[in-house]
């Protein structure tokens, strides 16, 4: 009698199991995100150049048009304008300054640019209307693509916590947090893209980022290879604005 | 004499509706059902349109029942139809806001709605 109760328990247990496994499925879904600012008015695109600023290891302006341009080149339906690289910080250098810098000297105008607090004085220019259409007008309206990319070393100590391997008395290896005091140095990105109609010269849309990496002070990392590191964490947000993409997942449908 | 003829009467169709509401409501819960079980047939196939159509039905037929509303949540997303997934699973949760299955759905769609709203624009 036991025997036969246990094994109707279990054949109910079973016929439950079944029932819940069956009562769900899960399915992979994609799911189109629609870009952030309507593009369809455009044909081609045009990343102009950028206002940049901190480090002088990297070229900034030039390195932000360049990878700009290649991912837009792959992963847009737009047509990247190839032209030269503008130096917006003599354009819109403040009056009082240009008289001191020589002109075309990019790295004269990164020197200056050391903050964000630097950046303010030249962000006129963005809301030069007659400047951006000017510039549309010789490039058959595009969108323009342009903004400030600030690229600052920057360093930081403290305490951090880190896994450390530990052999116990039985000698079983183990991994604790252990924390210790570390000196750490690295960059922060800071780039704001803005993007212009190139037929009227407004501003249609920016957005602004930060991005920072830090690494232990014995570690050499080449300011380029950070600039890239974090450049390519910002580039799928970039992209986002003007395609459209598609995100993979699962979901659970249910019965 | 009047009253309790009244009564009688009352009491005969509160009988009447008590024993044919459950059955009723089973009809619903069981149309309603094969809806959803031929939209998640077509769904796996990969025809999100008819699945979500089936999906709809069922939802109407029986406006209590979770599953479709989860599960046409699901065909919305799918679909980029963002506020409508939204309400959706909201309805889902409020119909049964235990089920883990849902609230996980619910999670999974917020952060990707997230993302698709954008940041600092100006």
């Amino acid at each position: 009698m036991t025997a036969r109760r246990a094994a109707t328990a279990v054949s109910l247990g079973l016929a439950l199991g079944l029932g819940a496994c069956t009562s769900f499925y899960e399915i992979p879904i994609t799911t189109p995100i629609q870009p952030k600012l309507d593009v369809s008015a455009f044909r081609r695109v045009l990343v102009a150049g950028f206002i940049t600023g901190g480090s002088e290891d990297v070229d900034a302006n030039l390195e932000t048009v360049r990878l700009l341009r290649s991912q837009l080149r792959t992963k847009s339906d737009l047509t990247v304008i190839e032209a030269d690289v503008l130096n917006l910080a003599d354009k819109a250098a403040p009056a009082s300054e240009t008289v001191k810098t020589e002109p075309s000297d990019q790295q004269e105008a990164d020197r200056r640019i050391r903050n964000q607090r630097d950046l303010e004085p030249f962000e006129h220019v963005f809301a030069d209307v007659a400047f951006w259409k000017k510039l549309g007008e010789e490039y058959q309206e595009p969108l323009i693509v342009t903004g400030t990319v600030l690229f600052t070393p920057h360093s930081r100590s403290g305490m951090v916590e880190r896994a450390q391997e530990v052999v116990d008395a039985f000698g079983r290896r183990r991994v604790v947090p252990v924390r210790t005091y570390m000196e750490r140095k690295g960059f922060i990105l800071n780039p704001k893209f803005i993007f212009i109609d190139g037929r009227t010269g407004t501003t249609l849309y920016s957005e602004s980022f930060r991005e920072e990496v830090l690494y232990s002070a014995q570690q050499n990392t080449p300011a380029l290879s950070s600039y890239f590191e974090l450049m390519d964490r910002l580039i799928p947000s970039f992209l986002s604005t003007l395609s459209a993409q598609k995100i993979r997942g699962t979901r659970v449908l249910l019965k | 004499m009047n009253i309790p003829m009244i009564a009688r009467r009352v009491l005969l169709a509160a009988l009447v509706l008590g024993l044919t509401a459950p059955a009723a409501y089973a009809d619903r819960r069981s149309e309603a059902k094969s809806q959803v079980d031929f939209g998640i047939k077509v769904a796996q196939r990969g025809l999100w349109k008819e699945a979500t159509y089936r999906w709809e039905r069922a939802a109407e037929i029986d406006p209590t029942y979770a599953a479709a509303w989860n599960n046409l949540a699901v065909a919305y997303e799918q679909q980029g139809q963002f506020d409508e997934a939204r309400k959706a699973y909201e309805k889902a949760l409020e119909l049964d806001p235990d089920n883990l299955l849902i609230q996980q759905n619910y999670d999974l769609f917020k952060e990707i709605n997230d993302r698709a709203k954008g940041r600092d624009s100006r």
